[in-house]
Parts: C-alpha cells; sequence; structure tokens
C-alpha cells in the first residue's frame, strides 16, 4: 500500500515541489495551505506521516504541530518540519512542540525522501 | 508537471508575495502595528527565499536572507520599525522585485544599489551602529551538515553502566594502518516518554542503525513493570547496541539526529583490538553489571529474559520488542480513537464546510480568452438567429420567439459571467505606481506621499495590462512637474509632503480612473506662450482655461524648461492620451492655479464588447462607440449656416459647433450630403471641443462584439475595429478621434486608434 504523506505548506512553489517529489518516489500525497487546513484535512486524510512549513498564515507550523499532538486519534503521526530556518532555536521550538524530526531548506528531493524513509517504517 | 513549470509557478508566486510585502510594508508605514501584517511581510520574504533556494537563485536567497533577518527583528519587536528603517525597507522590496525579475527574465540589477542596501539592512539588524566592515554579499549560511557534530555529551553516568573509558589516541592510527580495523561503536540508548510522543520509534532507529554495518542488539526489559502497573505511553525499555561501522560516532549520532534530545544517548568507540581482549572473556562487552543492580522488581518476564542477547540472530527479536513498546501506544490511541469518532465527524463536518468558502482555481488565460471569442460568436449567432426569425415571423408572438428571448437572456449572463472571469482588481497597477513614486520623490527630492483608493475596482486584465504604462507616466509627470520642491511648499503654507491621489471606481459600465496631485496646478501662462513658440496656437489666440489645459496633450509638448530623465523621454502627455484612446478610453484635465491638477481617465471595463449608435451613411452601416456620443439632434435648416468654403456650421443652444460629414471623410461619396436630410451626432473631441457628425440615419443602439481589424485585414485610417452584426454583415466601428481630426484637415493618421485589439 503506498504510503500517504500531508503536506502542510503556503508556498505554492514547495507545494508542487512536494507533490511531484513525492508523487515520483511512489507516495499518496495529500496537501494543505496552512496550518488550519492542514488540521481540518487530516481529520479526513489519515496520513502515515506528515511534512510541515514552520512560517504560515492563520497557524503556524509550531501550532500546527501542537494541535495535532494534541489529538487523541492522530498524534502519533511522524511530523517533518520543512522550513528554511536552520537555527537551533526553530528546531527546538518545533521539537518542543512534537516534531519528530526536521528536513532543512533548501529543498532538495534526497533529503525529503530520506528523512520520511527514517520515520516511517 | 517538471521543474520548469515549478519555477514559472515560483516566479507568479513571487509577484504574489511581492504585492504582499510592498502592501504590507506601507501599512506599516501609515502606523499599522498589527503583528500580523509584520508575519505577513515576513512570510513574504520568506516564501521567496525558499523556492529561490530551491532553484539555486543565488544572488535572490542572499538578498533575501538579509533582508529576512532584519525583518525578523522587526517582528521580535528587536528593531522598531520607523519611517527611516521602512524607507529602507520599502526599497529593498524594490531590489527583491529586480532581483526576481533578472532570475526571470535574465538581465542584471543594479549591483552597487543592492550592496548598500544590504549594508544598511545590516545596519538595522545590528542595532544603528553601521557595520563598520564593507559588507560584501554574505553567503547564505549553509545548513548544518548531518554529520555536524551533535551537542550531546556523554553523560557523566556512563561508568554506572559498566563502561570504562576507553583511552583513544590518534597516535595509535599514525602507527598502524587504520583502514584494517573496523571501529566499534558502542551505544547505550534509553529512550524518554517523549521519543515515542513526537513520533519517534525506537524500532526505526535501530533499523537505521543496522544499516551501517554489522550490528548486535540487547534489549533491556528490566525496567518494565508488571502489566497492572504499566503505563501504555511509558517507555521501559533501553538498548545496548554495537556497530561495527566505518562511519564512526558521527555516523551513529546522525541516525539519533531527531531522537537525541529524548532519550538518554551513549556512544563510545572501541577499537577493534579491545573489543577482541573483551570478547576472551566470552562475555561481551555489555553484559553490564548495573543492569543487574536494577532487578529491584522480581518481574517474571526479568527473570526470563535478563540474559543478555547478543548474538546477532536476536537482534530481529530486540528489533520486534521496540515495536511491541510502540504498538502498546497504539492500542491506547485506538481506543481514545473510538471514543473521539462522533465529535471528529462533527468537526471533519466543519472542515469542509470552512474548506469550501473562498476556493479559487488558476486558469491559462488563452483558455478564458479561446472562451470568450466562442461567447462573442454566440452573441453574433443569437442576434443573427433573432433577426431571421422576426425577418420569417409574421405571427408576432411565437413559442419560438419566447424561446428566442430566453436565450438572448441567458447569452447575455453568460457573456456578463465570462467577462468577470477576466476582470481583475486594479491593485496590482495601483501597487506598482508606489514604487514609481518613491523612486521620482528620491531623484527629485521631493517628498511625496501617494493615497490610492478604490484599489479593489475590477476592469478587464486587459485594460489592466495596458494601463500600467500610461498611468506610470502620469504619476512621473504629477510628482515631476505637478508638486513643488518641499522649501516652496512650505514656503506657501502647504503641508511640505506633496500628496498624489489615485483613485478607481465603477461609473456608468466604465471604470474611471482619477490622479490628482496638489501641486501648482498648470501653469496657463508657461503653457500658452510654449504652445505659440511651437506653432501649436497663433500668438493672438483666445482660448479658455480649459482649452489651454488641453493643450498639455498635444504631440511634442513639454512644458518643463529642462527636459528632466524621468518625464521627459522624449514623450509627452500626448503618448498618454492616446494609449488611453487605444483603450477606447477618454482622458481630460482639471486643474487650479496653486491647488494641483486632476486627471481623469474613463475606460471601458472590457476590450470585447462596446456599446455602439448603429448608423447609415451613404449605403453604408456604422457603429459610434456610444460613450463618445454626447446627443443625438435632427437639425433644422434655420440652424444650418455656411462657413468658409466649405465648412458649415450647427447652432445648438446659441452656441456654434463644426458640422463634419463622416461620408465625405471617409470617402464614401465625394459630395457634401444635406445635413436636414440626416441625423448630427454631437460628438465631444480631442481639445475638449464639441463636433456634430453627420450621418444618414440611426439605425439603433446596440451592444457589438469587437473585432480587430489590424488582426484580421489591415489598419484603415478612421476605422477602429469591425464587428459582424445580426444580419451577419461587417459593419465597422467608427475612429470618432480620427474623423474629427480629419474634418480640421489633417489628414487620417495612421497612428489612432481605438481598441487595438478585439
Amino acid at each position: 500500500m503506498k504510503k500517504k504523506v500531508l503536506t502542510v505548506d503556503d508556498s505554492r512553489t514547495i507545494r508542487n515541489m512536494l507533490l511531484v517529489t513525492l508523487n515520483n518516489a511512489g507516495f499518496e500525497t495529500i496537501q494543505a495551505e496552512d496550518g488550519v487546513e492542514g488540521l481540518e484535512v487530516l481529520e479526513t486524510s489519515n496520513p502515515d506521516v506528515i511534512v510541515t512549513d514552520i512560517n504560515m498564515p492563520r497557524l503556524d507550523g509550531f501550532g500546527f504541530i501542537e494541535g495535532v499532538r494534541r489529538n487523541e486519534k492522530f498524534r502519533a503521526i511522524p511530523i517533518l518540519v520543512l522550513t528554511t530556518e536552520s537555527d537551533a532555536e526553530k528546531k527546538n521550538r518545533a521539537r518542543q512542540a512534537g516534531a519528530t524530526g526536521w528536513i532543512v531548506k533548501p529543498f532538495d528531493p534526497t533529503k525529503l525522501i530520506d528523512a520520511i524513509e527514517r520515520v516511517t517504517a | 508537471m517538471d521543474m520548469n513549470e515549478i519555477k514559472e509557478i515560483f516566479f507568479q508566486e513571487c509577484e504574489e508575495q511581492l504585492a504582499e510585502l510592498e502592501s504590507g510594508l506601507l501599512k506599516l508605514n501609515d502606523g499599522d502595528r498589527d503583528p500580523e501584517t509584520v508575519n505577513a511581510v515576513f512570510r513574504a520574504v520568506h516564501s521567496i527565499k525558499g523556492g529561490a533556494g530551491a532553484f539555486g537563485l543565488d544572488d535572490l536567497v542572499s538578498f533575501a536572507h538579509v533582508f529576512e533577518t532584519t525583518l525578523d527583528c522587526v517582528r521580535s519587536n528587536k528593531l522598531e520599525p520607523t519611517q527611516d528603517v521602512l524607507k529602507v525597507m520599502l526599497k529593498s522590496a524594490d531590489v527583491l522585485a529586480d532581483l526576481t525579475n533578472a532570475a526571470r527574465d535574465g538581465g542584471s540589477v543594479d549591483e552597487a544599489r543592492s550592496r548598500t542596501l544590504i549594508r544598511e539592512l545590516e545596519a538595522l539588524a545590528h542595532g544603528e551602529t553601521h557595520a563598520a566592515e564593507p559588507a560584501a554579499p554574505k553567503p547564505v549560511a549553509a545548513a548544518p551538515k548531518p554529520s555536524e557534530p551533535a551537542p550531546v555529551v556523554a553523560k557523566p553516568d556512563v561508568n554506572d553502566e559498566g563502561f570504562q573509558p576507553i583511552p583513544f589516541s590518534f597516535g595509535d592510527f599514525d602507527e598502524e594502518p587504520a583502514a584494517k580495523y573496523v571501529p566499534t561503536c558502542q551505544i547505550i540508548f534509553r529512550p524518554n516518554r517523549e521519543l515515542y510522543a513526537k513520533g519517534n520509534e525506537a524500532v526505526l532507529l535501530l533499523r537505521d542503525l543496522s544499516r551501517l554495518g554489522e550490528m548486535s542488539v540487547y534489549c533491556d526489559m528490566d525496567r518494565l513493570p508488571p502489566l497492572d502497573k504499566m503505563n501504555p505511553e511509558e517507555a521501559y525499555f533501553s538498548w545496548k547496541v554495537s556497530v561495527t561501522t566505518d562511519k564512526g560516532e558521527d555516523g551513529v549520532r546522525s541516525v539519533f539526529e531527531f531522537a537525541e534530545w529524548d532519550c538518554e544517548l551513549d556512544v563510545r568507540t572501541i577499537e577493534e583490538e579491545i573489543v577482541g581482549e573483551a570478547a576472551d572473556d566470552d562475555e561481551p562487552p555489555m553484559q553490564a553489571v548495573p543492569f543487574d543492580l536494577s532487578l529491584l522488581e522480581d518481574g517474571p518476564a526479568a527473570s526470563g529474559e535478563e540474559e543478555p542477547v547478543v548474538n546477532e540472530s536476536d537482534t530481529a527479536a530486540a528489533i520486534a520488542a521496540a515495536d511491541t513498546a510502540s504498538k502498546v501506544a497504539q492500542v491506547a490511541s485506538r481506543a481514545a480513537e473510538n471514543a473521539k469518532a462522533a465529535a471528529a465527524a462533527a468537526t471533519a463536518a466543519q472542515a469542509n464546510q470552512a474548506s469550501a468558502a473562498g476556493q479559487t482555481i488558476r486558469v491559462d488565460l488563452d483558455r478564458v480568452d479561446r472562451l470568450i471569442n466562442l461567447v462573442g460568436e454566440l452573441v453574433i449567432n443569437q442576434a443573427m438567429l433573432s433577426q431571421s426569425v422576426v425577418e420569417n415571423d409574421n405571427n408576432g408572438v411565437s413559442s419560438i420567439n419566447m424561446g428566442l428571448e430566453e436565450l438572448q437572456q441567458l447569452t447575455r449572463e453568460i457573456q456578463d459571467s465570462v467577462m468577470a472571469i477576466r476582470a481583475q482588481p486594479v491593485k496590482p497597477v495601483f501597487q506598482r505606481m508606489a514604487r514609481t513614486v518613491r523612486e521620482i520623490a528620491d531623484i527629485t527630492g521631493k517628498s511625496v506621499r501617494l493615497i490610492t483608493e478604490g484599489e479593489n475596482t475590477e476592469v478587464d486584465k486587459t485594460v489592466i495590462d495596458k494601463l500600467a504604462e500610461p498611468l506610470t507616466h502620469m504619476i512621473r509627470n504629477a510628482v515631476d512637474h505637478g508638486l513643488e520642491m518641499p522649501e516652496k511648499r512650505e514656503a506657501l503654507g502647504k503641508n511640505p509632503e506633496g500628496t498624489v491621489r489615485l483613485t478607481a471606481k465603477h461609473r456608468s459600465g466604465r471604470i474611471v480612473i482619477e490622479l490628482a496631485d496638489d501641486g501648482a496646478g498648470i501653469n496657463r501662462e508657461k503653457v500658452r506662450q510654449k504652445a505659440i513658440d511651437n506653432d501649436l496656437i497663433a500668438a493672438d489666440a483666445n482660448l479658455s482655461d480649459e482649452e489651454i489645459d488641453n493643450l498639455i496633450f498635444h504631440a511634442g509638448f513639454s512644458t518643463a524648461d529642462k527636459v528632466s530623465d524621468l518625464s521627459g523621454r522624449g514623450v509627452g502627455m500626448d503618448v498618454v492620451k492616446r494609449s488611453i484612446q487605444a483603450l477606447g478610453g477618454r482622458i481630460s484635465i482639471s486643474s487650479k492655479p496653486g491647488q494641483g491638477s486632476v486627471f481623469t481617465m474613463s475606460l471601458p471595463l472590457t476590450l470585447a464588447v462596446l456599446d455602439g449608435m448603429v448608423v447609415t451613411v451613404a449605403g453604408q452601416t456604422l457603429v459610434v462607440p456610444l460613450t463618445a456620443i454626447v446627443e443625438t439632434l435632427q437639425p433644422e435648416a434655420s440652424a444650418i449656416h455656411s462657413f468658409g468654403a466649405s465648412q458649415r456650421l450647427i447652432s445648438i443652444r446659441n452656441s456654434f459647433c463644426p458640422l463634419v460629414d463622416v461620408g465625405r471623410i471617409l470617402n464614401f461619396r465625394s459630395t457634401q450630403a444635406n445635413p436636414i436630410d440626416g441625423v448630427a451626432l454631437l460628438v465631444e473631441s480631442e481639445g475638449g471641443g464639441q463636433r456634430a457628425l453627420m450621418v444618414d440615419a440611426i439605425q439603433g443602439q446596440r451592444q457589438v462584439v469587437i473585432k480587430s481589424l489590424e488582426a484580421n485585414y489591415t489598419h484603415v485610417p478612421g476605422i477602429a475595429a469591425a464587428t459582424i452584426l445580426g444580419d451577419g454583415r461587417v459593419a465597422l466601428i467608427l475612429d470618432v478621434d480620427a474623423v474629427v481630426a480629419a474634418s480640421r484637415g489633417q489628414p487620417l493618421r495612421q497612428d489612432i486608434s481605438l481598441a487595438a485589439t478585439g
């Protein structure tokens, strides 16, 4: 069965790149544009892994991760943070919010797939 | 979708982000201190940087990075967004736009300008202290390599775990051929409950570890309490692993990159020799005493599985055990899952509702245009059908007629809806003007404030696209020629900061754009003198204020004593006027000395259809754009006056207005028509004056679909475009201004056209 990935990113460019990369790697991809939509989509999509951006309108990545972790049904899903923030402080906050791992942009398809493989069975 | 398409999307998105960035900065400039505004501005730059990084657009990335850093200072309240700070930021936004364009279309940017701004931004980010170093554009800090030494320090309690520190020196490597020995890493890994809570799994970490090299694992389950005391969310297991790998400790630690904060991790390297020594004891080094000590609970599992399992064949078993640990958590969450199912369903329903609102799709413009063309054909076809039914049906009301009426209504609705697809707010153009104003204000040393109103007024995309150029030119003029220098303004008791107001609104099916400045107004004496110097008017001509004002629209007219680089450029307001006319629009000016000037442009909402008056001239059917017509009248013999050799005037309410015989001008006939047999159309023309166009008869008023004559045939002087009437015949659309100009003795010019594109 195809693994299902939920991506949350407000940039259309990055969303398309994620879509192409993930589809090419044989994942099923569901996309949301910000944290609020991400939490909405989560309810119906039941993904195996989530990839999220940090800087987003309405609800940012930290808030989104916390939202997922508070959700009894989905809190065990691995969440990867995809962001240009490479500094320790942001990583730390994402981790405290409950991120499983992170991928540092600039976007690199290999790194992305590697990280997803790492956190999924 | 391939990378090029995504890149195209990226540039589209950049444009949106740049618009967002600018409007956000302008809001901040107006004193908006909403954190969400700052966030939006930050996100815009951040998004551009993120996408640019993915495409390796290094110039863009490095500038965006510096910009972003400074914005982050504003976001975290370290930097107050004062006017001066925002000035730098607005300029930076301009440079960012330039860099984006350069990245897309090639070409270069003003290196010196971007370097200066990078310096200024960095200075702002580091407090007001000016960065002394001649900061060349700093390359973006490279992303930390995964192999970077992780900041985890060996826990001091290692000895409690039974490990002795192993002396290790590089000297050993120097003496011995290092390649011969593959070092073995010993790892103690004890996850905390947070590790599982964050979605990491011990089993996956062990799996990754096993990929580094030959591995043996021992799972320590000593801490597992009896079932009734077990908390399914707690982490009870720990693992001891030994891996033979050439990746070193760093390689091992990188496996735990995501998990190292949520576990106790000890990694150390043992040289093979030493491992060998230890192996001599026939006991693996991990058989550690402390684990025996920890046998406080006499759980049944402990006694049975206490024996250290170090055989490789048991690796799988240990992994399975880890798997069990996480399964427990999953079972727990599944129980909760059922309980919350109902609540979840309700939330999902809400979610669907929420996502339904404000959805948009992006469509290729070509597709919309094709649709518009097809609808145009449909309108024509429907009109033809109606006409032939009317001609063949003498019964008056029939069911076919009823159906046709409905068809007509539907066609009109479809047409309106399709036009609405192309309609876009003028906001992007208005936002571009903000930049224009900033640039000119900078160069001229004037202080200018641009106020825009009605940015969300919608108009056809083609009109918007063609609006930018004349508008830019007019704004330049307004700032360069209209506004006075700050000192002079102050001396006049005005606010030293000049105001340029750009307004858009809908008025009777057209869009009206007004550009008002509070400058000096038109210097009529100067304009008049200039016009006399340029032989535009006679030295003794008696002109009204309005006529003098309108002189600035004459070709080659410029009031500035020296033609500045800004508004000069060899073109004048005549070019502006002509581009507005090419859009089927009109432009007028009103000016009050000392108080400023107002330019008013009225443009059609679409270039695809036109409301026209269908008239007959010498047996030909012509369409006169309704917007040009002021009134129609039936001339009486007493109102017609001859003037000169062949000129005639018509008196309307005590004023005289030249009569223009359309048939003569267009060479439809060689003799003058008798005005009394025809109808006069009073039209507004260039220069504000009125003319009466003579036509033979009026057929009616109709909305017509514009078909470009240039695209299908060639440009015809005096004719703006063509259309297809209900009877299937082609009718020409009159270029009123060209005809009026021709009546004044000027030959029909090639370059005037009303709707160049249909």
